[in-house]
């Protein structure tokens, strides 16, 4: 596999919600570079025939009846948010 | 004897004797936090004023004698600072969770609560639980009590720590790749992590969802075996909970090893593994066969492929639980934004340290449009090869044995700057939470140098019976276990 790009760095880290500093995007870079090369050893098995395992233990899907059930109260809910307003999560414009 | 060497068995019963009381017991705790947690930094969030509120309240009920106590009653706990504490701040060790004040308890906490457990600390980590070292913690890092020039491992290292300079009688850790048990070899204490699904993992800050397990890390293995007594069981709000009868842990420790069968994997015990620890397993091996076990070499052929498969899964799992972290509902937002995108933006870059983002780019990448199918699928069908490694042992041995960490602990600053070479570390405990399987690290031994060593024991999933029962009947047969790190100033 080909080596990540200075440019796909920068298109990840967006991706991701994240802005990274000059110094960041090359640290990066590198970083990911050698991760990569290292994860590369993989493709030394044949894996064709070989099925994934997403959870090690047999899950399957839970369901459970759709009751109501008390809710947690709005101010312990709001607690923990840097800004909120009538009972609302408060963000920045959407749009500008 | 110091209260901190009694069993929590015993201390219980001399609880319910009235022979002692909570309050001592929390007391106690908050002297060893102030004498060594100052050098240590085992500890982000120590509730002194809770922790006495309820001591007083637990011995206002001994005296009265009224109605059963809980398995923990009394027992200060400390518990990883990633499981949410209602009322106790919970930071994951994170800046950007460090005004984080949860309104409810994890099913663990609750469940220490119900055992009448007192929660006095929240322990140091590596931020969001992502490394082996404490170092990556957001606040500062935590010292190893055996030598403060040393790490004490991690992610889990405060909680080994604190363990290991006893500032709490049990603590909780988790595991995702080695967390509890790397720090409990590193710091010369017990770890286990328990079978994924045996414990919930609701009010579990999530790493990696699939790979992610709450335990104890305790100063015994009858201990460990005590705290997850109280911890286990199913609980609907973990949809991965194991609907499994828990057994009596503590019946399982009969010191009886006789005609049990002790597969080695070659893989973990020959090169790569540093002398003195290959030593002090073999050792262990030894002491295990004059008991009555037999142990012969096995191979897992796919061990060199566990490292990378499991930093492609656990990181591709982490971009996506990290994407909550987006300053809206909870923790630190960044001020300088004008819109919504660069309020994340700046709140998950200011507020994220360097591995942590490392591992969001990383998984951010393998799961991206073109590469899926390369990394992330691909490491998931070598998690199935490394399954079926494990398969074919369990269909002959009764356990596996080896080394918890190639190496005793690393000094600070050693392995920090090149992330493959931190990662190789994790060798020998990441293919257990690839194939979910219970395992504990025990004390077998030191280096020249006065650092401890730790040996790991796997068992069947759900086996945690077995697993202890060996882990104890060698315990009882050594004295590793009961050497203490010198007490860290003062």
């Amino acid at each position: 596999m080909s080596a990540i790009t200075r440019k796909e760095v920068e298109h990840v880290a967006n991706l991701a919600r994240l802005t990274l500093t000059e110094e960041e995007v090359q640290r990066y870079t590198n970083d990911l570079n050698a991760i990569l090369a290292f994860a590369a050893k993989l493709n030394e098995l044949d894996t064709s025939d070989v099925p994934p395992t997403s959870h090690a233990t047999d899950v399957h899907n839970v369901m459970r009846d759709d009751e109501n059930r008390p809710s947690l109260p709005l101010d312990a809910v709001l607690k923990n948010a840097p800004d909120h307003e009538d009972g609302q999560f408060k963000v920045p414009a959407v749009f500008e | 004897m110091s209260l901190f060497d009694k069993r929590l068995s015993e201390i219980h019963s001399e609880l319910t004797k009235k022979q002692l009381s909570a309050s001592e017991l929390v007391e106690a705790s908050l002297k060893r936090i102030s004498e060594v947690d100052q050098e240590l930094h085992a500890v982000i969030t120590v509730d002194e004023e809770g922790a006495r509120r309820q001591a007083k309240a637990l011995d206002e009920r001994l005296a009265k004698g009224e109605g059963e106590f809980g398995l923990l009653f009394g027992l200060p706990a400390g518990v990883k600072d990633n499981i949410v504490t209602a009322g106790i701040r919970t930071t994951c060790a994170s800046k950007l969770l460090s005004n984080y004040d949860p309104i409810y308890d994890a099913t663990v906490s609750r469940k220490l609560k119900e055992a009448e457990a007192v929660i006095v600390g929240k322990c140091n980590m590596d931020e969001f639980a992502m490394g082996g070292s404490t170092e990556n913690s957001g606040f500062y890092p935590t010292r190893n009590p055996w030598n403060p020039e040393y790490v004490p491992g991690g992610s889990s290292g405060g909680s080994a720590a604190a363990m290991a300079a006893r500032q709490f009688f049990f603590t909780l850790g988790s595991d995702t790749g080695g967390s509890i048990r790397q720090p409990a070899a590193f710091c010369g204490v017990v770890g286990l992590k328990p079978t994924y699904g045996l414990v919930s993992r609701f009010g579990l800050v999530a790493f990696a969802s699939s790979l992610d397990q709450i335990g104890p890390i305790t100063k015994n293995v009858e201990d460990a075996a005590y705290v997850l007594q109280a911890i286990a069981g199913h609980d609907p709000y973990d949809s991965t909970s194991a609907k499994v009868e828990v057994p009596d842990y503590l019946s399982a420790l009969t010191g009886d090893v006789t005609g049990m069968r002790i597969g080695v994997p070659k893989e973990l015990i020959g090169e790569g593994v540093d002398k003195e620890v290959r030593e002090a397993v073999l050792a262990a091996l030894k002491q295990l066969e004059s008991m009555g076990a037999t142990w012969s070499e096995v191979s897992m052929p796919h061990t060199e492929y566990a490292v990378p498969a499991y930093y492609l899964l656990a990181s591709s799992e982490a971009s996506s639980n990290l994407a909550r972290f987006d300053g809206v509902r909870y923790g630190v937002r960044a001020d300088n934004a004008d819109n919504l995108i660069e309020m994340y933006k700046e709140t998950r870059s200011q507020g994220f340290g360097p591995e942590v983002k490392r591992r969001i780019m990383l998984g951010t990448y393998a799961l991206s449009a073109g590469y899926y199918d390369a990394y992330y699928k691909k490491a998931q069908q070598v998690r199935t090869l490394i399954i079926r490694d494990f398969e074919q042992i369990f269909a002959d041995y009764d356990v596996i044995l080896h080394p918890t960490t190639p190496t005793t602990a690393f000094r600070l600053g050693e392995k920090l700057d090149d992330p493959v070479k931190m990662y190789l570390e994790d060798i020998c405990t990441v293919p257990v939470n690839l194939a979910g399987l219970p395992a504990i690290s025990v004390p077998c031994g030191f280096s020249a140098s006065g650092l401890p060593i730790g040996m790991q024991i796997v068992g069947k999933a759900f086996d945690e019976s077995t697993v202890l029962r060996v882990a104890h009947a060698y315990e009882q047969a050594t004295e590793h276990h009961k050497r203490k790190p010198e007490p860290v100033r003062g």
